[in-house]
Formats: C-alpha cells, structure tokens, sequence
C-alpha cells in the first residue's frame, strides 16, 4: 500500500497508474452525471416559488463548489511542490488551474442565467456571484504567471505562492464581499441557501457535486499526464514512449 | 412530468436549457483540450525523434 | 567587519531608499497627479450633481487611491533589480523579509502619504461632508500601507518577468477588493452620521495581517523570482 504511493510520486510511474485508472474513473463519472440529470431533471418536483427554472441550480451550484474546492487543492498542492519539491505536486497544481477556472466561469454563467428569470437582471452584485468573480479573476491571475515564466519549476513555485495569498484572501474577500452586499443589496433573498430544501432536490444535488468531483480527477489525471510528458520530454522512458524507431 | 413539461420547464426552458447547454460546452472543451495538447506534443517529440535519428 | 544589528539595517535601508526617491523629486508627483486627474475626471464623466457626487464621491476617491497605488509599485523592486542591489539582499545575512518591510515602508511613505495628504482636497472637491473627509483619511492611512504591503507581494512575483505590469494589475487588484469595500464604506457610513467602529477595526486587522504576513511572502516570492 504504502509501496502504491511512494510509486505515485514518480512521474514514470504516475504517468503509467494514472493512465489505467482514467477509464474507470471516466465511466463512474458519466454513470453518476446521467443518473444525477435525471434525477435533477425528470423525477425531481417543480418548485412552488421558481418553477423549473430553479433546475439550473442542479449545475451551478455543484460548479460553484468545485470552484472553490479546486482552488484548494491547486494551492495545497502548490505548498507541497513548495516545501517538498515534489514534481508532482507541482504538475497536479497548474494541472488544476483551467479545470477550476471553467467551474468558475460556468458557476457565474448559470448563476446570471438563473438570475435573470429570478432578479430580471442578467446580472446582480449578489454577495456570491461577486465572489466568484473575484474568484476567476484570481484563477486567471496564477495562469497567466504560469505561462508569463519561462522555466517550468520557477513558474510553479512562483505561482504557488500567489495560490497560496490567494487561499489566505478568499474568505477575507467572501466575508468583505457579503457584508458589502447586505449593506448595499437590502432584502434581496438568495433563493441559493434556502435552509430546507426537498429530499428530491436534495439528491440530485449531491449526486451531481460526485459526478463534478469524478470529472475534475478525470481532466486533471489527463492534464496532468500531458504535463508529465512535457517535463520530462528529456527521459529515456519518455523517449521509448514517444516511439523509438 | 410529461416529454412536453420536460423540454418546457414551465415556460423556462430557454434559460434551462441553455444553462445545460454551456455547461456541456465546457465539460467538453475540459475534455477535448489535454486530448490536443497531447496530440500536438506527441507530434513535436516523433519530429524531433526523427531529427536525431537523421544526425546519426 | 561586524553586521549591523536588525534594526540598523533596517533604517539604513530606509534612509537609502528614501534618499534615491528625493533625487528624482519630479517622479514622486506622478501617483499623486494621477491621483487627482482621475478623481477629477469622474464628475466630467458622470455629471457634476453635487448629490450625486457625495453618493459616488468616497468609493471614487478610493478607487482612483487604489490605481494610483497600483501604477507606483512598479517602483519597490525594478531599480534594485536592475542594478543588482536585489540580489545582494538576497544573500546578505539579514532576513529578507525585514528588508522587503524596510522597502515597503519607504514606498508607502513616497506614494501613500501624499494620497494622504491630497485627500481632503478631493474631498471638498465632491462636496464630502466634513465626517467623510476625516473618514477618508483616517481610512487612507490605514489601507494604503496595506496596500503598499499587499502589493509587494505582487511585485515580487514578477519583477524578474518582462512584461510584469500588465500582470500585476490581474494579480493585485482581486486582493485589494476587501481594502476597498471596507473603507468606501467607511466614508459613507460617516458620511451618513452612522458608526464606523466596525470599518476601522476590520481595515486594523487587514493591517495587522499585512503588516505580519506580507514581507514573508514578499520574501518567498523574490528568491523564487530571482532564482
């Protein structure tokens, strides 16, 4: 057991476990999204006070918690490529970065989408979606020092740090944010914490936060593994693997 | 709920709908983009394998 | 030859920088010209109603502090790397982060003082009644340190990079957001005769946390810069 995750740590062999295990993980994901839509679309009822339209929660409310989940991961990450030099934690943080962005981005999208029915506004300086701005924003910020540093480890460790700030700031900006917001926004009701919320709507709720959870370790292993390949494009394993002739 | 209310979500379905719709969009494009990279980087390393095999 | 102590160090550094910054006087006006044309070009852009004016007037002032404060880092860490005085730091047997703090300092007391200072004027330019305009103060003095502390961090992480600018903005401005919030909000409070107890502390303790946590990182992140 312990022999597995010592064996994780080398790219060689990351690179050669992960690849066996994407398929399972791909299958367990889509298996969990199919029956998590129908749940969220078919057999959950409609709601007395929004309709249908609050069935878009099903997808922006599972995004909205992987943005935030991904970021965590990115920058735990990033400390241990920091303080253990671990390669591979290094690959698994910027290998985090797109995949947390997208959920941001799609957490704000289906949040002014739902909005807009809801508030009438396509876009409300609700407590929430301003914080997942920053939040992309601060996403946005780590890949473009990536890419801004040209040496791979440098840019890794550099960015790793900025995750770190940013991991330090995210609840100082969720709190500054809210209490702007009920200053500013009065009794605007976030129908998104309703605190009783329907069995029926429940499951398909959490059904849909596993299936997120399996496709970002789905798109991570597979990022990852690309990542892998490019550090050590200079290996001998890496050659053979390439084609040798 | 009938095949009717499904596609009309209670007169929501634009908006239900198209909050799905992006969200395949970019589960897809998650998907599709490691497939590429991959596929551009396996083509620069055969190049430059073949590169140092003419040098020999 | 014998180091000095920590705190000689310190003030050494200080006084250096403070004394390179006076030779060129004429630089120390750009921020706070900067400072004053965008306040001043909000009311062309939005209209001169003076209640308007007192509405927006206090998140304004705050933001254009902010861009000002933004446009002047560059200068903490560019000229001391390019001379290689940066790297000297890093090897010299002080802690680092004690220097970056020594160079925050004197950043902070050649850009964020003189926002300081201007302020009031810019008040009585909004019309801000005269509580905002202590307010605006009493918030400046104890956000633009943080945000001198704040952005070191940033210039840190890209003073080796050779278009650093354009992505310190993207790297700086998400974590100023509570420093605004809490000190517009402040001014308007005042503004509106209510308490500002609760602002006051919460931009104290964004200081406190600056103030202790901010050279540290500061510190990480250039060696990791000029590595």
């Amino acid at each position: 057991m312990w022999h597995f995750f010592h064996q994780l740590g080398s790219p060689k062999h990351f690179y050669r476990i992960a690849g066996r295990w994407i398929p399972w993980l791909a299958v367990a994901c889509v298996v969990s999204m199919l029956y998590g839509l129908y749940q969220g679309l078919l057999v959950a009822p409609t709601d007395y006070q929004q309709g249908d339209s609050y069935r878009i929660m099903f997808i922006h409310v599972p995004a909205a918690w992987m943005s935030l989940f991904i970021y965590v991961v990115m920058a735990g990450a990033g400390a241990i490529g920091l303080i253990w030099h671990m390669k591979l934690a290094e690959v698994v943080a910027i290998s985090s970065a797109p995949i947390g962005a997208s959920f941001t981005f799609l957490a704000l999208i289906t949040g002014s989408i739902w909005g807009k029915p809801m508030w009438g506004t396509w876009w409300v300086w609700d407590a929430r979606l301003t914080s997942e701005l920053i939040l992309l924003f601060l996403y946005l910020g780590v890949m473009a020092l990536y890419g801004a540093v040209e040496d791979k480890r440098t840019a890794a460790r550099a960015t790793a740090i900025l995750a770190l700030v940013g991991v330090v700031n995210i609840p100082i900006i969720h709190y500054s944010v809210e209490w702007w917001n009920t200053l500013h926004q009065g009794p605007t009701v976030t129908k998104f914490d309703t605190p009783s919320i329907d069995l029926r709507m429940l499951i398909p709720l959490l059904v849909m936060a596993v299936a997120f959870k399996l496709f970002y370790v789905v798109v991570l292993l597979m990022r990852a593994r690309v990542e892998v390949l490019e550090r050590e494009r200079n290996t001998q394993w890496v050659r053979e693997l390439v084609g040798s002739p | 709920m009938s095949l009717n209310e499904f596609f009309h979500m209670g007169g929501y379905a634009a908006y239900v709908w198209s909050s799905y719709a992006i969200a395949l969009v970019v589960l897809l494009a998650n998907v599709v983009a490691p497939v590429r990279q991959r596929r551009k980087l396996f083509t620069q390393l055969a190049r430059r394998a073949r590169r140092e095999r003419k040098k020999l | 030859m014998n180091t000095p102590s920590l705190s000689r160090a310190f003030g050494l550094l200080l006084w250096r920088d403070l004394t390179l910054a006076f030779r060129r006087r004429t630089e120390l006006f750009n921020p706070l010209l900067f400072f004053v044309l965008v306040t001043s070009l909000f009311p062309l852009g939005i209209g001169a109603e003076p209640a308007l004016l007192r509405a927006v007037g206090p998140g304004i002032i705050w933001v254009a502090a902010l861009l000002a404060a933004l446009l002047s880092l560059d200068s903490v860490f560019r000229s001391d790397f390019e001379d290689g005085s940066l790297e000297q730091f890093l090897i010299s047997a002080q802690p680092l982060s004690i220097l970056v703090l020594a160079k925050v300092v004197a950043h902070w007391l050649i850009t964020g003082l003189p926002l300081l200072i201007v302020a009031p004027l810019l008040g009585l330019l909004l019309d801000l009644p005269t509580a905002s305009i202590v307010t605006l103060m009493l918030t400046l003095a104890l956000g633009t340190p943080v945000l001198s502390l704040i952005g070191a961090i940033g210039v840190a992480l890209t003073v080796g990079l050779r278009r650093g600018g354009v992505i310190l903005s993207l790297l700086v401005l998400p974590l100023y957001v509570p420093v605004l919030i809490f000190a517009a909000n402040a001014v308007e409070s005042a503004g509106a005769g209510l308490s500002i107890a609760a602002h006051l502390s919460l931009l104290s303790a964004l200081l406190a946390l600056a103030v202790s946590l901010s050279p540290l990182a500061a510190a990480a992140a250039l060696k990791i810069s000029l590595s």
